[in-house]
């Protein structure tokens, strides 16, 4: 589903993946990846975005399966648009430890 | 008990070692990711939602306290604290780093445990009845075909890249308890004029097309299971769809092909098979029959029991819904939900299992199982140690008297933990439990069957259940099917969607209109949901469902 999604202005998105070591979900951010969503890079350009893709695959000594996702803009950064990216960001609804209970930390 | 054979445990550390091997070259760069995945999912190692997730394999839901103690020391030092109990007598780890995964198999090798072929197009743990060796209505105790079935199918050549998973359950009791006709072959033991067999079933499934399975053959002599039984898996191997990931599993084969078909292409494959089991089999099964030895039970009375039953009303309810009829006069077997009030079901804790490791070395002849319905048995209890049992457990918040109720939900994981879910479950599962507690109903209301699923893969056997709720993603918002008549146990049957799908928050209202509409056309408290709905047919329940439509 997600893996689908182009950007556009109206539809900006960001690239989300998993940390190949420690499982948890990143965020492609400006240096690097973020476990803070809300650091995310927001694209808006199809090709621009492709590229990064491009380059997150080929971070495969760093990260997992990254894809592009439809994102809004909000008051303290990229916000999720699905439901299932609002559960990754959050963590699980059961127990609070995902890692919505870390510090955030560059990878 | 079963006993763990070094020659087992030197095998599953060899995997491990692999293993570690495996995950040191995918981070050095010598491995992609596309090479690792199959090579991670061989050792149950999923990516899941938010992090890894290890699926471990407790064969045929039998596990010692030592083993219980290592699932709780691998909660405690590379989870968040707890395990979580499937439907296939699994547990599942959420949250361990890859780079730990390997340290955790081998101290699962410590005590001859693995997740070898928890994933993958391959043979999958062999499933039982939970009360195996201890169950009334038991014909023979099932364990030891199981053990047989798991020695023959790990790592057999021929069966690792079937055209998709393949799972195996048999069933001991005259009783079906191990889910049979739901299972890509279900095996169910029989006895014909004093001779142990089994009524063979193939092409049962549940996902996104439900199947129940078919009896191939009335009465396999136990000598040809295997023989009988790889013959079954080669023809599916041959004639299973490859070129369709959801038309894969044998039960679209034999729908497909039909069964008679199948049966003579079964029948034989096996007369040439069986030439190769030259008695090894059957000199392997003679050895695990041994080795699943019964324990020394006691003879004892049984006064402290029943007087408090009669002292203490939580102990007799406890005692009414949580015990099941043992083989042997004075014993029981002890069902340990978990699906308090509050807690995720299935989820459960090192401290939880530590516990119930103590408590069955003291009260249960050192035995535990897990169970289908994501509870915990402890098969082998004398009566008079229930009282001390129930206080132990109720002290642990474990002992919750709900087994077969309202609240006994089986549910996946769902959209908070797995990457194929397209809603949750767990919330709506709790949500239910909640509002039938608080309205006080779940004592009236008896017998039912809940399950959840997540997705149409249906990991929570929603096409089963008396009440069955399936999540799904509606135009980016959950929303869940009502299906209604599934059984898994009595009479087995697939659920019938009852209509439109309710938003999350309608769910639980829709149950409650559902569930007084049953309370009000049930012929007496003894008529469960499940036979009402049999008797009356859909109509009355999807009123109570959808009251609007019915106005209309």
């Amino acid at each position: 589903m997600s893996k689908a999604f182009t950007p556009t202005p109206a539809r900006p998105g960001v690239i989300t993946a998993n940390d190949l070591r420690e499982g948890h979900n990143v965020w492609m951010c400006d240096g690097g990846w973020t476990p803070d969503p809300k650091r995310a890079t927001v694209f808006e350009d199809e090709a621009i975005a492709d590229l990064a893709l491009l380059d997150a695959i080929g971070q495969a000594g760093l990260v997992v399966g990254p894809y592009l996702v439809e994102a809004k803009r909000g008051p303290d950064g990229p916000e999720p648009v699905h439901f299932r990216e609002a559960f990754r960001q959050r963590g699980p609804s059961n127990y609070f430890h995902g890692i919505q209970a870390k510090e955030d930390a560059h990878v | 008990m079963f006993d763990v054979r070094p020659v087992e445990t030197d095998y599953v550390r060899h995997r491990a070692a692999q293993f570690r091997d495996q995950v040191e070259r995918r981070l050095n760069g010598s491995l992609s990711e596309d090479e690792f995945k199959p090579l991670r999912l061989m050792n149950g190692v999923y990516l899941q939602l938010h992090a890894y997730m290890l699926r471990v394999a407790i064969p045929y839901g039998t596990i010692s306290p030592d083993q219980m103690r290592t699932l709780a020391h691998l909660a405690q030092t590379y989870d968040k604290g707890y395990g979580h109990w499937t439907t296939r007598q699994n547990i599942q780890f959420n949250w361990p780093r890859l780079v730990d995964i390997p340290d955790m198999l081998d101290a699962l090798a410590d005590v001859g445990m693995h997740a070898i072929q928890t994933s993958g197009n391959t043979i999958r743990n062999v499933t039982t009845d939970a009360f195996a060796g201890a169950a009334f209505d038991e014909v023979t105790d099932p364990r030891p075909y199981a053990e047989l079935l798991r020695s023959w199918s790990t790592d057999h050549a021929e069966f690792q890249f079937l055209p998709r998973k393949f799972k195996i359950a048999i069933s001991g009791g005259k009783k079906d308890r191990a889910v049979i006709a739901a299972h890509d072959i279900g095996l169910r033991l029989v006895e014909r004029d004093g001779k142990i067999g089994f009524e063979v079933w193939i092409g049962g499934g549940l996902g996104r097309t439900p199947m129940l399975g078919k009896v191939v053959r009335d009465f396999l002599p136990e000598e040809d299971l295997l023989p009988y039984v790889e013959a079954i898996i080669a023809t599916y191997n041959l004639s299973g769809r490859r070129d369709n990931k959801y038309k894969a599993r044998i039960k679209i084969t034999v729908h497909e092909r039909g069964l008679d078909v199948m049966r003579a292409e079964i029948e034989e494959e096996f007369l040439a098979r069986r030439r190769d089991f030259r008695g090894a089999d059957r000199e392997a099964l003679a050895i695990f029959k041994d080795r699943f030895r019964a324990p020394a039970f006691r003879n004892a009375a049984t006064e402290v029991y029943e007087a408090a039953r009669a002292a203490n009303p939580a102990f007799r309810s406890w005692t009414d819904t949580n015990l099941h009829p043992h083989r042997i006069d004075g014993y029981a077997s002890v069902v340990v939900t978990f699906k308090a009030p509050g807690q995720t079901p299935g989820d459960a804790s090192a401290d939880q299992m530590r516990l119930l490791a103590d408590l069955a070395e003291r009260y249960g002849h050192a035995d535990l199982r897990v169970m289908h319905d994501q509870n915990v048995a402890l098969p082998h209890v004398h009566k008079s140690d229930l009282p001390a049992l129930y206080d132990a457990l109720k002290a642990a918040g474990l002992a919750t008297a709900n087994a077969g109720l309202t609240s006994d939900i089986i549910a996946c994981p769902g959209m908070d933990y797995c990457a194929l879910a397209t809603a949750r479950s767990i919330p709506i599962a709790e949500e239910i439990a909640d509002h039938f507690r608080a309205v006080d109903l779940e004592e009236e209301i008896g017998n039912l069957n809940i399950r959840i699923s997540g997705c149409i893969n249906a990991c929570g056997h929603h096409h089963l259940g008396h009440i069955g709720i399936l999540g799904l993603d509606r135009a980016g918002v959950e929303n869940y099917q009502i299906t209604l008549g599934g059984d898994a146990y009595d009479i087995p049957a697939i659920g019938e969607r009852a209509g439109a799908g309710f938003p999350a928050e309608e769910v639980v209202p829709a149950i409650d209109r559902l569930l007084r509409a049953y309370l009000e056309v049930r012929q007496d408290a003894s008529e469960r949901f499940i036979d009402a709905y049999r008797r009356l047919g859909p109509a009355p329940f999807k009123a109570a469902l959808y009251p609007a439509q019915a106005d209309a």
